[in-house]
């Protein structure tokens, strides 16, 4: 079985926001959720650099570790998933997470947050794949279609990366060596605890 | 007419065909790239872009700028995520559940080995007003306001270790989920209570010169003295400025907590759990000594709170000097003389 992860190439990004359209239109997402974002860094200056971040489906998951429902799984794949009948909206998750990916809807009174939202690698969640209920939930399961994460196949550059974590290191690698220069893999080391030698 | 149309289009089919010529001219012949596409510095600042080591080692956290107006978006890498995870996952049981467990465990022995406190001369019958009736429901209320806190609270550490395996994932997420909305309802009556409690009684819990031997001969529970107190002895004040101060670390954390990110950012919000997590485990292993103290561990300790009233004997024993001036002060206004009655309020 594959272990699948994301690559954002940030020397390719080119902030167009064509990932987090597809995310949000694929799957439906409400607003003021954002499973994908794209984060500028240096902006304006020379160096700038955009990173296309949503959940990287970490190795030992820091969301799932905190959780006081236990109410995440990881795949066989490696995706990291959770179910939103079990989940509480305590925030823990979005504490631990290194990446923000955790996202909340505001549920009623004070700060009070309704049920977590996030990043699915369209895998969907606990819920029998492909059904109605599970869109409604989760967004689309491609992954069950035989297909990868949207974000990737509509990226505009093919900076944002999506697949099985040897593949796509081995195409970054081929890459840093073409063009000489790499900014490397962001959030790598932090959620796989690897680094792509280059 | 149709012949002039016919010129026309032979004109306008020549020049497209020759438009498209010319296109297809500069398609088939590429213009010559320069010898040297680097700038006359010799720097590319593409390839000197920041990388994320370089990053961490400058800032904290990584943010940037987003086209999203929620600035939390903004964040791009916070490491410090792992550090929560070791606090909540590895340190915060340990503390809470040391504390509480050690704190059961010395009362036990204590209970053990000393047994109940009773007072040494028999009941007199005549019984003073302690706690009259704001001081007695405020308690009552806080007292029930922070069981309920306690316990959501735990849960929110210790369910998922103990609770879960005997109930299974459904009956403890819903317990959960209520235990979440009990914690946020049950807060603002405990922080009214909690305010209207220090109010009452900070007078009365200021250190005195009693203080000090009363905490030396350890309020006389091991050496069987009676060391002289007001209304409430040196251990009663720890509790009270215990709870006061605690109390305040809780509502302000817990406040912060209720309003995310309203002021702080997410490691601000991270040292907001850590204060208010380590709080609680404090507090709460300091509430079950002041229980047992309350209940099992002194006879006539209960009725203080629970009635209001405590017998004469009990308080010329544990508390001479407020025993004293309550004497006075009755005795100025009725006549006690040996008849038993409750005094005039």
């Amino acid at each position: 079985m594959a272990r699948v992860k994301f690559l954002c190439d940030a020397d390719r990004c080119i902030e167009c926001n064509a990932c987090v359209t597809a995310c949000k239109n694929e799957h439906d997402v409400p607003w003021g959720i954002n499973r994908r974002r794209v984060v500028t860094l240096n902006d304006g200056k020379p160096g700038e650099r955009s990173v296309s971040m949503a959940c990287m489906h970490c190795t030992e998951a820091p969301c799932a570790a905190v959780c006081p429902v236990d109410c995440f799984y990881t795949t066989a794949d490696g995706i990291v998933l959770h179910s939103k009948d079990l989940c509480i909206g305590c925030g823990y998750c979005f504490y631990a997470c290194p990446f923000g990916a955790p996202q909340y809807p505001r549920a009623g009174n004070y700060g009070s947050r309704g049920k977590m939202d996030k990043c699915t690698y369209c895998a969907g969640g606990p819920e029998q794949d492909s059904t109605e209920v599970e869109y409604g939930k989760y967004g689309r399961n491609r992954l069950d279609e035989g297909k990868l994460p949207l974000c990737a196949e509509m990226c505009s550059t093919k900076s944002l990366l999506a697949g099985d974590g040897e593949i796509i290191a081995r195409i970054y690698k081929e890459r840093v060596m073409k063009r000489g220069y790499g900014s490397g893999a962001w959030g790598w080391k932090t959620a796989y605890r690897e680094n792509i030698s280059t | 007419m149709s012949r002039r149309l016919g010129w026309h289009l032979l004109t306008a089919l020549v020049l497209v065909g020759a438009l498209n010529c010319s296109a297809g001219a500069q398609h088939g012949q590429d213009p010559v790239p320069p010898a040297s596409t680097a700038p006359s510095s010799g720097a590319n600042p593409t390839e000197q872009a920041v990388t994320e080591q370089q990053l961490f080692q400058e800032m904290r956290k990584l943010e940037g700028r987003i086209t999203i107006p929620d600035y939390k978006a903004a964040l791009l890498e916070q490491p410090q995520g792992r550090s929560y995870q070791f606090f909540h996952e590895r340190l915060l049981p340990w503390l809470m559940g040391g504390l509480i467990v050690a704190m059961i465990a010395g009362l036990a022995l204590f209970f053990l080995v000393r047994g109940r406190i009773l007072t040494e001369a028999p009941d007199s019958g005549i019984k003073i007003r302690r706690f009259n009736v704001l001081e007695r429901a405020t308690h009552w209320m806080t007292a029930t306001c922070f069981i309920v806190l306690a316990l959501s609270g735990i849960n929110y550490v210790f369910g998922k270790r103990l609770l879960f395996p005997l109930i299974g994932p459904d009956a403890f997420a819903a317990l959960s989920q209520w235990s979440k909305f009990a914690h946020t309802a049950m807060a603002w009556p405990f922080m009214l209570g909690l305010l209207i409690m220090a109010a009452l009684w900070m007078r009365g819990n200021l250190p005195d010169r009693h203080d000090w031997r009363w905490l030396r001969e350890f309020g006389g529970f091991t050496s069987g003295t009676h060391p002289p107190a007001g209304r409430f002895n040196a251990g009663q004040k720890l509790i009270f400025w215990s709870v006061v101060i605690f109390g305040l670390v809780l509502s302000a954390s817990g406040i912060i907590m209720l309003f995310p990110f309203w002021t702080l950012d997410i490691n601000g919000m991270q040292w907001a759990q850590y204060g208010h997590a380590s709080a609680a485990a404090i507090l709460i292993a300091v509430i079950v000594a002041h229980i047992y103290i309350g209940t099992l561990g002194m006879a006539g300790a209960y009725d203080a709170m629970g009635r209001g009233e405590v017998d004469l004997t009990w308080a010329r024993e544990h508390h001479s000097l407020w025993a004293d001036e309550e004497e006075h002060r009755i005795r100025g206004r009725t006549d006690l003389a040996g008849t038993a009655g409750t005094p005039a309020e």
